[in-house]
Order: C-alpha cells, then structure tokens, then sequence
C-alpha cells in the first residue's frame, strides 16, 4: 500500500435519501490501489446502502464518485462491472447447474466460428483457477463445489473482467477456516496485481488480518476512518456502537445497580452447549425466572440464532434446551410455545406481523385454539382477551380491527408482546425489543419488560443497544462468533466490560 | 442491514378509495350491469329455463373456486382440479354396483386422496404448489381413462341420474350443492379456527411458523377440501352429463376457477380469501360468455372479452399492495 499512489476509488461527500430514512450523509472514502479497505457498521449504518452506490444499484442524491481520477456515474451495475468495479456478495450468485468453466466466462465466452469454443474455455477456465490454487474439474456444475471453491470461483470471475476495485460483501459468512485461508491468500495475491479491496465483513479477526486501513459508519456517516493497526479492537467496537471510551469507563465505575435477585430459584431456561456449523458454537447460560438476561453481540456473533434455535425455528446440530427443568426435545415453534416459551422476533415485518389481519386477530393469533370452542371462533372471548392487553400495554389503534399494518413500529411491537403475553408464558425471548420504534413507545417497552420480569417471568433480551442491556439486565451473556465469550453479573455489567468482552473475550478465534 | 425504500403511491385519496371501491364491489356491479344488460337486450333473458341454465352451467365452476379460493388463500394454486373431477367421474361407475350413495362416497374419497397427495406434496416434502398439482393435473386425467378404460360409459342409476334432473326446493340439485357449499366455506373463513388461520398462514408464513400455528395440518386440510370439491363438482356434472367422460370432464376448468377467485377479489399473494366474491366472480364469467354467444360473438372473443376481466381484476388487485 502506497499512501501517494493516486485513489482508484474516491468518494466525496456522498449523500443518499431513501423516504424516511437517511442512508448517507456526506460520507467519504478513499480507496488506494493494492489496498484492502475495510468498511464495517452495525445494522443500519449504511454499508449496504454505500456499496449498492458504488456498484451502480441505487444512485446518489448528491456527491459524487471518482473512479480512477475521473467522476463517474452508473446506471446499473453492468456500468460498474465494464468499468472495473466487480463485486462479491455473501450468497455466491452465479448460476448453480453450469459447469465452473461456463460460469467463469459466462457472458464473455471465448468463440470459434460463431459458436461457443469449448475445449478452450475449459482449458483457460482451470489454467485460472488453479493459478488461485483452486483445483476442481471445470466442466462439472457449479453446486457440486463446496461453498468456499463456489466463492472462489466468484473472485475468479470477478477479477477476470480486469477489475480494478473488488468489492467484498462478509464473503466468508458460510466458509469453512481453511477455505478463509484461501480467499485471503487470493486476495493478497490481487493486492500484489494492484487491485483494491474493499472488505465488509463483521468478524473482528479478518478484518486485524487483512485490512489496512479502515472506515466506520454509523448512522450513514463517517465516524472514523484510518489504517487498520492505528485502531484497537476496544477502539473499534466502541466507534462502531457510538460509545465514548472515556464516558463509558467512568459510568461504569459509578452506575449503581441493585443487587441482584435470588440465585437459588431453579432456572427457568437452562441452554447447554448449542452447536450449529458456522452459526453456534457450544453456548451455553441459564435464565432465571424475575431475572432479565442480556444476551450482547455484534451483528452476526449468534445472538438472534440462538433466540431462534431455542424456540425451534432453528435446526440445531446438537446441544440441550431445558426450559422449568424439562428437556425441549428435538423442539419446534408449537413444541416451545407449549413448554412455555415465546419468542418476539426481530424482523417483525417479515416474521410478526400479519399486516392484512386487524389488530384483535394479530394479538390472539397463537392463543386462538384456546380460545375457541369446538374449532369455532368465540368472539366475546377474544374481545376481552384484546381489550385487556389493548390496555395493561397501552397499544394506540383506531380500534381493535384496524388492519395491523397501519400501524407504528411501536405499537406493532407492543401488539406482538399482547400476542404472546396471551399465553401465559414462562419465558419471553426478545430480539431487539426496541428497535426502529420511536422514543416513547421505546421507554414503554422498557419499562414493560422490566414489569415482567417482577411478576416472575424469565426474559433473555436481545439489543444491540448497550445502554439498554446495562440498564435493562441484571446478568449479560456476551457472544462473539457464535461462542460465549464471557458472563457479566450484576455490578459486572457495564459498557465497558461488555465492550472489552466482544473486542478481546477469549472466544474460538484461532479456529478462524 | 439498510432498510429497502418503502414504495409509496403518489395517489391522491380520491383514485385511492376509487380502486378500493372497485376491489370490493367491482365485481358485484359488473355482474349487475351484465343481468340489466341482457334483461334489456337479449330476448328470452330472464325466462325461468335460461336462468335455470346459466346456473346450472355456473354451479361446478363455484364448487371448485371455493375450493381453490382457500388454497389461492394460503398462496398457493390448486392446478388439479379438472384431472380430480376426472378421477370422480372415472371411479363413481366402478362401484355403482354398491348403490349410489356408496359410489359417490368411493369418487369423493378419491378426490380427498388426491388432495391429501398435493397437500402433503405442498406442507411436508415442501414443493412449490404449482409444481406439485401439476403432477397430478398431468397424472389424475391418466389415471382415470385407465380406470375407464379410456370409454364413455353410460349411466343408468336412477339414482344418480337424478343427481343431475331433480330440484331441491325448487333449484337444481346441484346449484343447491353449491350454494351450501359456498356458505360453509364462507363460516369457515370467518368463523373458525381452521380459516383463520389459513389466513394468517397465508398473510405471512414466517409469522405463523413462529407463532406456533399447525402450518402442516392446516395446508394439508386445505388441499384436501379443494380435493374433495372438484369430485364433488366430478360426480355432480357427471350425473348432469348421464355419461362418465373421463377424457372431456373439467378440462381447463382449473382456469376458470383461478379467474373466478381473482376476479372475486381474493389476491394471488394469500392472505385473503373472499368467498361471496369468488361466487360473483364465477357467475361473472358465465354471463359474459352467455352474453357474447347469445349476440352472435365467436367463442373466441369471449375468451379475449375473459382475459381482459382478468387483467383488470390483477390491476385493481396490484394496486392495493403497492401501498
């Protein structure tokens, strides 16, 4: 990396609106030949938002792109790709039932006579890949390669189109460690050739690898950029969540906490050694009931997935679930709900609501066989059931059957609390409980899981907000790469402790 | 990570409830406008023999919407139904010589195994239902001129041919069958656990996943009811026919059922399932084609006169997402 050699890729003061939202605000980035850049942010922060840019999916509302010295805009990303700017996405998106060699040179084949010369796009096809060390038999389909082979078959292709920048999206989510090995090796090898790298990806330890320089986002802005080596981990985490290092150490010394409840009730969720590939790796806690558990991580360290594998809608490799002393064997969402555990999602669009039904059949939705008779939906039941929790968790809708897409993030949020609520559980998993809702609602939620948890029921909240779990949990599990990386227990709890936990807690890094 | 813009519609509130107004009543009024049409026009209209005709002609078509609204509901397709009716018409002759009322039991059964199959095909091995109830839209028509031997036979039950002549307080047996049809599925819908939950289910399947719902069971259910009314349209428009015709029977009905639950109103993306307008629509569509070819207008441009009602219906539907 040379700090003089000309930008390949410079943004400037880059600004992108989407109705309600602002992605981008003024961001910069300068992009060096032969560098690897790494661009990192929490949900939200405007990586995906910047990258869709930058390869011609969505287009700016003010700023602009400078491609090697010059301003360029792209229309749609074959623009992008002729110019030199390919991209590798975290799901290999190639064609899976054509051969390697097809896909290698898919759109670009070489010919003779007008038809497609087959021997010879075999032949370059595997002098290519095997310059990158990847030997596999080019005329077989695509999928029977393993993932990291596939992906590395996309950098091929990629960087045969005499890329100049290559943009890489979390490329090693679904790889195994030495195909990680690989990738990178290939990628140095094209640092050497002069072409740069941008990196997105969430695990701390590639970035400390093979990145040299850096730039944060959050909240589609800037907040930092610079080489890699100059910015420790605690550093790194701490730009990345907005938390002040210096504020965060004082609170933590002076923030007053209650003692916590009672250790000897027998716990309501025991979780032992959840294994899934790439996702869980042996986690491992209990959950008391009256007690709020945190669990804390960064996007992608396992948090939601092992919310979801508790309540079944994540198929586990192996590892116990007990939940009020009864093992939940081989457990679905109908198996966890009835042993009495419900999860709030966190994509509740998308695994939530159901927009088109009203607001009283999105709340009795799970509890509706209990509440009919001989399969016969009885209204006056689930009027009062609705009115009740309508109230105790103060959802604002015209009535109860308004159509409950209409209505805010919070109070769908708050609808989805009533639906579960309903049932009686014994233990409420929360992913992201307050996220995307507007301040108000944000404090009622709040105040209401603390509530529940008085009344005797365990709760594991999920939040990439640390102020939320610091105040809000008593105990806080921090993961970091699908792995328990370290326990906080009452006057333990502190932003900066779990800050520290998810930057340097011992964790199964040397298997990465 | 980044949110997706959210499409917004620069409609103003006027064009809005127009098309809301059109969705919900479109359908009632184009059917309204058709019968004061040909009340005025078409001469021998509203005789007692041509009503009773068009319902007649109409009342298969309503058994199997209904039970195509439901599966459509749950987004998902029912392509087998014209091979089911079929499969009836094909096995109501071979056990004839148990009686009648055995023989119907013995073609409906074979219609709730064929739904069972799609059902099963859909909720459990996890194909997508269009590619499942193509199989046996290939395979149910096969098999049924095997078990016919690939004839015609004629009935003679007394029975059964009455099935096809006799009123019911003074309405055809079979637009009797589909008008209690219709108000079952119709309580159903609204009124059990069973419809609403097929509805979420079809409203969002994550969401119904998640909030522990029998996704399963009620997708087979489902595939099973619009089974078990495509034989029951089978047996009954085989009784009307007074011939088993394995190879004629329900072809292409699956289409003109699908129209009449789109142009009901009842949307492709599930979540919905409206079947008074599933009803209308069908009978929509009988009237139209009786009113081209009442007017001397080819076959073939009632077809087209059918694809543009379809094209409006998806258009007025498309709109209501979009918000």
């Amino acid at each position: 990396m040379t700090d003089s050699a000309e930008p390949v890729l410079e943004v400037r003061d880059l600004s992108k609106r989407f109705p309600g939202v602002r992605a981008l605000e003024a961001v910069n980035l300068t992009v060096a030949p032969g560098e690897v850049h790494a661009l990192v942010g929490e949900n939200g922060a405007g990586k995906s938002t910047l990258i869709k840019v930058l390869t011609g999916v969505h287009r700016a509302d003010a700023g602009e792109v400078r491609y090697q010295g010059r301003p360029v805009t792209f229309r749609r990303p074959l623009d992008a790709q002729r110019a030199g700017i390919s991209t590798i996405y975290q799901e290999v998106n190639l064609i899976p039932l054509l051969s390697v060699a097809r896909n290698l040179f898919l759109g670009r084949e070489p010919r003779r006579f007008g038809l497609v010369d087959v021997r010879r796009m075999n032949r370059e096809a595997g002098q290519t890949l095997s310059r990158y060390g990847v030997d596999v038999d080019v005329t077989r389909p695509l999928r029977s390669l393993s993932l990291g082979a596939q992906q590395m078959v996309a950098l091929a292709r990629a960087v045969a189109v005499d890329a100049r920048v290559l943009i890489m999206d979390e490329p090693t989510s679904s790889l195994e460690p030495r195909e990680v090995e690989t990738l990178f090796r290939l990628v140095r090898q094209l640092n050497a050739g002069g072409v740069a790298v941008v990196y997105v990806s969430h695990r701390l330890d590639e970035l400390y690898q093979l990145c040299d320089r850096v730039t944060v986002l959050r909240d589609g802005r800037v907040v930092h950029t610079g080489p890699m080596a100059d910015l420790d981990r605690l550093r790194l985490v701490s730009t990345m969540l907005g938390r002040d290092l210096a504020q965060v150490r004082q609170e933590g010394l002076t923030r007053f906490r209650a003692a916590p409840p009672p250790r000897d009730a027998p716990p309501v969720l025991t979780v032992d050694r959840l294994r899934k590939r790439h996702v869980l790796r042996d986690v491992s806690f209990t959950v008391r009931p009256g007690e709020v558990t945190g669990l804390g991580g960064l996007l992608g360290s396992g948090r939601s997935e092992t919310a979801k594998a508790i309540v079944g809608a994540l198929p586990l490799d192996g590892g116990e679930i007990t939940v009020a002393g009864r093992r939940l064997r081989r457990p679905t969402p109908r198996r966890a709900i009835r042993a009495g555990v419900a999860l709030l999602p966190e994509d509740r669009k998308a695994e939530g609501i159901v927009p088109d039904l009203s607001v009283r059949e999105n709340i009795v939705l799970a509890a509706m066989p209990r509440l009919a008779r001989a399969g016969i939906v009885t209204r006056d039941r689930q009027d009062r059931l609705v009115e009740t929790f309508m109230k105790r968790l103060r959802i604002r809708a015209s009535s109860p059957e308004q159509r409950a897409g209409d209505l805010s993030g919070g109070n769908q949020q708050k609808l989805l609390l009533a639906r579960w609520l309903c049932l009686n559980p014994k233990l409420l998993l929360l992913d992201e409980p307050t996220r995307g809702i507007d301040v108000g609602a944000k404090a009622e939620v709040q105040e209401l899981i603390g509530e529940l948890a008085r009344d005797g029921l365990g709760v594991v909240l999920i939040s990439s907000d640390l102020e939320e779990l610091v105040e809000g949990a008593e105990r806080v599990v921090v993961l970091r790469a699908g792995a328990v990386v370290g326990e906080l227990v009452g006057d333990d709890v502190s932003e900066h402790a779990i800050m520290s936990a998810l930057a340097t807690g011992e964790g199964p890094d040397d298997d990465r | 990570m980044t949110a997706e813009p959210a499409t917004i519609t620069p409609a103003g509130p006027g064009r809005a409830t127009l098309i809301r107004h059109l969705q919900h009543y479109g359908v009632y009024a184009a059917v309204l406008a058709l019968v004061v049409f040909n009340a005025l026009f078409t001469d021998h209209f509203l005789d007692l023999a041509n009503l009773r005709t068009q319902l007649v002609q109409v009342a298969p078509v309503v058994i199997v919407a209904l039970g195509m609204a439901l599966v459509i509901g749950t987004e998902g397709v029912d392509l087998s139904v014209g091979s089911v009716m079929a499969l009836a018409a094909a096995v109501l002759p071979l056990y004839l010589g148990f009686g009648a009322w055995p023989a119907a039991a013995m073609a409906l059964l074979a219609g709730v195994a064929a739904g069972a199959l799609n059902g099963t095909l859909v909720a459990v091995v996890g194909l997508q239902p269009i590619v499942a109830t193509l199989a046996l839209l290939v395979a149910g028509r096969g098999i049924a001129l095997v078990l016919a031997d690939g004839q015609l036979k004629q009935l003679r039950n007394p029975q059964v041919l009455g099935w096809g002549t006799d009123d019911v307080l003074g309405v055809p047996v079979v637009v009797a069958v589909a008008v209690v049809l219709a108000g079952l599925v119709g309580f159903a819908v609204h009124r059990t656990t069973y419809g609403r939950q097929l509805v979420a289910i079809g409203g969002n399947r994550p969401a119904a996943q998640l909030a522990g719902l029998p996704v399963r069971r009620v997708l087979i259910v489902t595939y099973v009811l619009s089974g078990l009314f495509a034989a029951l349209a089978g047996v009954l428009a085989t009784a009307r026919l007074t011939a088993s015709d394995p190879s004629a029977i329900g072809n292409l009905i699956e289409l003109s059922a699908i129209t009449a639950v789109v142009v009901g109103g009842t949307p492709l993306t599930g979540g919905r399932v409206r079947v008074l307008g599933t009803v209308a629509g069908a009978l929509l569509i009988q009237l139209l084609r009786a009113t081209l070819i009442k007017h001397d207008v080819p076959d073939s441009t009632a077809q087209m006169a059918q694809a543009v009602i379809i094209l409006v219906a998806v258009y007025l539907a498309r709109e209501r997402r979009s918000r």
